[in-house]
């Protein structure tokens, strides 16, 4: 056996110091700073303290970059504290078409991500008033669309119909997942049928589409919205930009497929910060007639 | 025949094309319609009018080309948004006018480039989906070559969708799957396997109501009975009242 290196040591010069590190104060009395305190931004590379990250809702301070965030801290700023409950939670994938390596990536998934399903469904209040709420999660497979994943979107907006709520879903999603082959495919037209539904029922259905949002999920209920938002700077495409430079061997033009480039090409209601978007969603909500739930004894 | 020979097959460039198949099943009753009034005439996709046993139907098509000219003229089937688009505006016309919609699928994908990302191509094909899910009137997709992806989705979304033998229906093309899963794109008939496109084994799933026997040639007695059927199930689905055949057709993929 090799003696095993801290890497922390080695690429300990590469920190900032702070003060009393300058200072050349004891190691022992020095206070204990874990490393993951401090992330870079991979926008402006400036490291910043992961306290004053949470804080800012993940977003970069200095230049307003985005951080991904997993579905349940989009939930917890999202829906109002308490509200949110659950639907379909222990729901879960198998490999149906016996495809290579897909129960071991399923497996990692779970224990990755901490989640079932690389969506999140409920229903909760924002500002009081109550909405269906639809999560993806990137940490699930990068969010990609399986059957588990589709069935817990149609059973939402179902409910929605129902219900007579309005559904507010976020996206991020790297397209639909191969692994389950055509049955995935088919999840972007059961998911767009609950949508129309939903639709015709005369609902308000609002999309927020986050970094990346790709392949079958742009090509079906994330481009459905009747009024569609978008995090500054989130990645819109149907074909991702690899796939494109591919196929047309040049390099595609700086900020194309950026939220900012699908607003000025009109297939985009409004980019919304992260700081504003639950005020943002409450507003439309509300402009509506989708009204405060009363509190019992009220 | 393995499931990469299906692939082989789907893919030759002596498959009859929806061009060929218009014009055996509707003769000079067809009557071609283009454009979408909105960008252009995408020539990946062919509609118009024309009749079958008498029956005025809509038809549209997803065309590869016959030769090299050809297939550079339709983009080797791969729509650009304004395709899907043009598709769309024919099917809403065919509802107004009450006439049963007939689509053949074969194209690699919808295209990956520029324009049509710039123009839409993910909202181009979601207002597909959403839109035939609800189209007042009988709609039968038939894939005739290749299924590629949310590309012939987009002209999918029928009360019967069926398949020649040996064409293909896949999320993703056998070199996308293999490139991802081994890094290694030259693997696709590994690849075709895992997939499960053929349209036996989609047929086993439910994905299909009926697989077509493939025409040995152009002057195949093929056509005359397959125009039969294409007439006898629209008769069939026009029998039911709309909004059954529409709780029919939202079942259809509900189940999957």
């Amino acid at each position: 056996m090799c003696a095993v290196l801290n890497t922390s040591d080695i690429f300990n010069f590469l920190k900032p110091k702070n003060e009393l590190e300058k200072q050349g104060v004891e190691q022992d009395n020095r206070p204990y700073i874990p490393d993951e305190l401090w992330v870079k931004c991979p926008v402006c590379k400036t490291p910043v303290l992961s306290s004053d990250l949470a804080d800012n809702m993940k977003v970069c301070p200095k230049c307003g970059y985005h951080f991904r965030i997993p579905a349940r801290v989009r939930i917890d700023m999202t829906a109002d504290k308490g509200s949110f409950v659950e639907f379909d939670a222990d729901m879960t994938s198998k490999n149906i078409i016996d495809f290579p390596d897909y129960t071991r990536k399923l497996k990692n998934a779970k224990i990755n991500s901490g989640e079932n399903e690389s969506v999140i469904t409920g229903v909760a209040t924002i500002e009081g008033i109550k909405t269906v709420l639809v999560v993806m999660n990137s940490e699930f497979m990068m969010g990609s669309m399986g059957t588990v994943t589709g069935e817990k979107i149609t059973r939402a907006f179902e409910y929605a119909t129902d219900n007579g709520l309005p559904t507010v879903v976020f996206t991020v999603s790297g397209g639909a997942r191969m692994q389950e082959g055509i049955l995935s495919l088919m999840q972007m037209a059961k998911t767009s049928g609950a949508v129309k539904r939903h639709s015709d029922a005369g609902l308000l259905y609002i999309t927020v589409l986050t970094d990346p949002t790709t392949g079958g999920v742009t090509a079906s209920f994330a481009m459905e919205g009747d009024i569609i938002l978008s995090e500054p700077r989130a990645l819109i495409a149907f074909a991702g930009p690899r796939v494109i430079e591919q196929t047309i061997r040049q390099k595609l033009p700086k900020d194309f497929q950026s939220a900012e480039f699908l607003l000025e090409k009109g297939f985009i209601d409004a980019v919304v910060t992260r700081n504003e978007m639950k005020k943002t969603l409450a507003d439309l909500l509300e402009l509506h007639g989708c009204r405060t739930e009363e509190k019992e004894g009220e | 025949m393995s499931a990469f020979d299906h692939v082989t097959a789907a893919r030759a460039n002596d498959r009859p094309t929806s061009v060929d198949y218009i014009n055996k099943l509707f003769g000079d009753t067809f009557f071609e319609l283009h454009g979408d009034r909105r960008f252009s005439d995408d020539k990946a996709v062919i509609g118009g009018i024309g009749k079958i046993c008498d029956k005025p139907v809509t038809v549209i098509g997803l065309e590869k080309g016959r030769n090299l000219k050809e297939r550079m003229d339709h983009n080797f089937g791969s729509a650009h948004p304004e395709g899907y688009r043009k598709a769309l505006r024919l099917m809403k016309q065919a509802e107004k006018f009450h006439r049963p919609v007939l689509c053949f699928v074969d194209t690699s994908g919808a295209y990956c480039g520029i324009g049509a990302e710039e123009r839409g191509q993910g909202e181009a094909i979601a207002e597909n989906l959403m839109e035939m899910m609800t189209l007042r009137t009988p709609i039968i997709s038939v894939l005739i070559g290749e299924g590629g992806s949310g590309g012939a989705l987009a002209l999918a979304v029928a009360d019967e969708v069926w398949m020649l033998e040996n064409s293909i229906y896949s999320v993703i093309s056998p070199e996308g799957c293999a490139s991802i899963l081994w890094k290694d794109s030259s693997k696709t008939a590994e690849a075709s396997e895992c997939l499960k496109l053929t349209s036996q084994d989609l047929f086993k799933m439910g994905v299909i109501e009926r697989i077509i026997r493939e025409p040995r040639n152009l002057d195949s007695i093929m056509f005359e009975s397959f125009k039969g059927l294409i007439a006898r199930t629209f008769d069939k689905l026009e029998a039911v009242d709309t909004d059954t055949l529409l709780q029919k057709r939202y079942e259809r993929f509900r189940k999957f």
